[in-house]
């Protein structure tokens, strides 16, 4: 290696390093601040020990969060929610795809182009009016009918089920697949649902895969404006709108830090590990070009 | 073979049926809800009857007037002033006067700008702070769209090569893509504070103490640009990824054949790069407008939409009414101005970049 090359390498290097810099430092404060008492994290903040693991370092503002604010329910409550709107969508995402690629029905072009179609409507724009329709829906428990989705699990749960990203992913997917496995079941006397059961879903790891990390960060991460709107009761609310809860103090810097590490840590661990899966299902969201 | 059909309809919409009676009941039946309610005075809950108001939401929203004023004159005609500035008579006595002036009544001023020493133009407005909402985001999709867009494209350049380690600063880039908005906005309000912010020890360090301490968020000219940054810092590496992955398309041979010609690394750049990266930079953009145009969680967690109304956004204020005051006819008005803004903007992408 000539010494040109050599140091335009480490140029590179150096460049590639600030640049991280900027991403990760952020985020390592915010983990050691969550160590730090409120009085050594502000003072730490005025000099690069805001990034060190240094002087009074303890959990104490992790007991003090759980203590505040009911934690624990607010993590069971993003991972129940998450977890079963989850399930419920590649169940029923990938068996609408299924039915609009291996299953010739009248009207499946036009039902498929309204799906489609609803891609560039931003929840946004119809949660007003969802809260008026939500209030009026009714709904079937143990107590029999009940009118009313506010405060509870489904509101939570039921609107986010499908997306038309998730079904024309699953339809881009399945097209790729080979029809004779399909035909080929289908001679030999299997059911529609065998044959989605059976042969197109295990087959389906990759994109099973990319629809469960986007409905997952969806879910997780971005349950804000609709559960501030729709439940009131703070034993039904998620982790991020849990948040507000640490706004009524007069700011507890080392709390807050505590619980913006609580939030964050599994989803980073997760991203750390599955990152190939993470970064190849950002991408296939540019398939749609 | 008529049995076989049924069969296969019957089997079609069984599967397909339960995702599309979602989307129907909480996508489009919502949206056709909202464009119902934006007139008429339907509220959350109200012991009146909801009534049809024709366009009268859509005027509210968007009432605006101009008025011209001569400065006050002394007995003499000189221009009377004060504290150096030509006095105007008051606005109230425009806006508060139904039956000489019904074009001015119940408006505020917006803004106003000086015609001359002694004449002064105000443009008025019955809906002030949807006004600067609509501004402020539309403000804030024309920069981040287009920064964001040439951040990532230059990230993912950057890392679109083969040399060792390159995939830890991939991993790194993309790190704050996965963290939540609510969290990023929290911890960037201290990055953020005025007294002991990160932003100004680092940019104190970095300037050996010539830097004067900034309260980012807390005045009117750096808080929006504030949360611009810190949106860019966090989406910027979603975009990174599509960016890499249309670079990924185009064929080595194009590169090899530049090579061979003799072409410098911008005409490379220019006549092999760009032009395999049309497809991919339509969706960019289209991605990061539709995101930008949703403003809300930044502005919730970190101004609530101050100071004095500069990080208002069109999101909030739909939130603010639609939930905050129950006016459903009222957010539901905003909801379809957002939907007829979003779907303008990305047809116009569509048609800006078609192929010729």
């Amino acid at each position: 290696m000539t010494l040109e090359r050599k140091t335009r390498l480490i140029g590179l290097y150096l460049f590639l390093g600030f640049i991280a810099c900027i991403f990760v430092l952020p985020i390592i404060f915010m983990v050691m601040s969550s160590f730090k008492p409120d009085l050594q994290l502000l003072s730490d903040s005025s000099s690069l020990r805001a990034f060190l693991p240094v002087g009074d370092i303890g959990v104490d503002n992790y007991r003090d969060a759980f203590s505040r604010a009911p934690v624990g329910l607010f993590i069971f409550n993003s991972v129940f929610i998450t977890a079963t709107t989850l399930v419920l969508s590649l169940f029923l995402a990938s068996i609408a795809a299924f039915s609009f690629v291996f299953i010739e029905w009248r009207g499946k072009s036009v039902v498929l182009a309204i799906i489609i179609a609803t891609y560039i409507l931003p929840f946004e724009t119809v949660a007003v009016p969802l809260l008026l329709l939500v209030n009026n829906l009714p709904w079937l428990s143990t107590e029999g009918v009940t009118w009313g989705w506010l405060n509870s699990y489904q509101v939570q749960i039921v609107p986010w089920i499908i997306r038309a990203l998730e079904i024309f992913l699953f339809v881009q997917y399945f097209r790729d697949l080979p029809r004779d496995l399909v035909e080929s079941a289908r001679v030999e006397g299997a059911s529609w649902f065998q044959v989605y059961r059976r042969v197109v879903m295990p087959l389906s790891g990759p994109v099973i895969a990319t629809v469960a990390i986007l409905k997952f960060l969806e879910m997780y991460n971005n349950q804000f404006i609709w559960p501030i709107m729709v439940v009131q009761e703070e034993g039904l609310r998620p982790i991020m709108v849990g948040l507000l809860y640490f706004f009524q103090l007069n700011t507890a810097w080392g709390e807050i830090m505590a619980y913006l590490t609580i939030i964050t840590v599994p989803v980073l661990a997760f991203y750390l590990v599955l990152q190939r899966a993470f970064i190849a299902s950002i991408a296939s969201t540019g398939v749609k070009g | 073979m008529a049995s076989r059909l049924t069969q296969q309809n019957r089997a079609g919409w069984l599967m397909a049926g339960p995702a599309f009676l979602l989307i129907a009941v909480f996508l489009i039946i919502p949206f056709f809800m909202a464009i119902g309610f934006s007139f008429t005075n339907q509220r959350l809950v109200s012991p009146n009857p909801t009534e049809w108001v024709g366009t009268a939401n859509y005027e509210r929203l968007f009432g605006i007037a101009v008025l011209t004023l001569e400065a006050e004159r002394d007995d003499e005609g000189a221009v009377r002033t004060k504290d150096g500035e030509p006095v105007f008579p008051s606005l109230r006595s425009y806006t508060r006067n139904k039956d000489d002036y019904p074009e001015y009544y119940r408006k505020r001023a917006w803004f106003s700008f000086g015609r001359g020493d002694d004449r002064r133009t105000f443009v008025l407005a019955t809906d002030v702070v949807f006004l600067k909402a609509v501004r402020n985001t539309l403000f804030f999709v024309v920069v981040v769209a287009p920064l964001q867009a040439a951040a990532a494209l230059g990230l993912a350049l950057l890392i679109n090569r083969k040399v060792r380690g390159i995939n830890i600063f991939r991993t790194i880039y993309f790190m704050p893509v996965v963290i939540s908005m609510v969290v990023v906005s929290m911890l960037w309000r201290f990055i953020y504070d005025g007294q002991n912010g990160l932003l100004n020890t680092v940019l104190d360090l970095l300037t050996f103490g010539w830097f004067e301490p900034v309260d980012w968020l807390g005045q009117t000219s750096t808080a929006l640009p504030s949360i611009m940054a810190m949106s860019i810092w966090q989406g910027v590496g979603f975009h990174m990824i599509i960016w890499l992955s249309g670079l990924q398309t185009i064929p080595a041979s194009l590169y090899e054949a530049a090579r061979i010609e003799g072409a410098s690394r911008w005409q490379t750049f220019r006549y092999v790069t760009w032009p395999g990266l049309r497809n991919t930079a339509i969706l960019v953009m289209i991605i990061i407008t539709m995101q930008a145009f949703t403003l809300y969680p930044q502005i919730a967690v970190m101004t609530g939409g101050g100071p004095l109304d500069s990080t208002q956004s069109i999101v909030f204020q739909m939130v603010e009414r639609g939930y905050g005051k129950q006016d459903i006819s009222g957010g539901s008005t905003i909801s379809v101005f957002l939907f007829l803004f979003v779907l303008s903007i990305s047809l116009l992408q569509r048609w800006l970049t078609r192929e010729k």
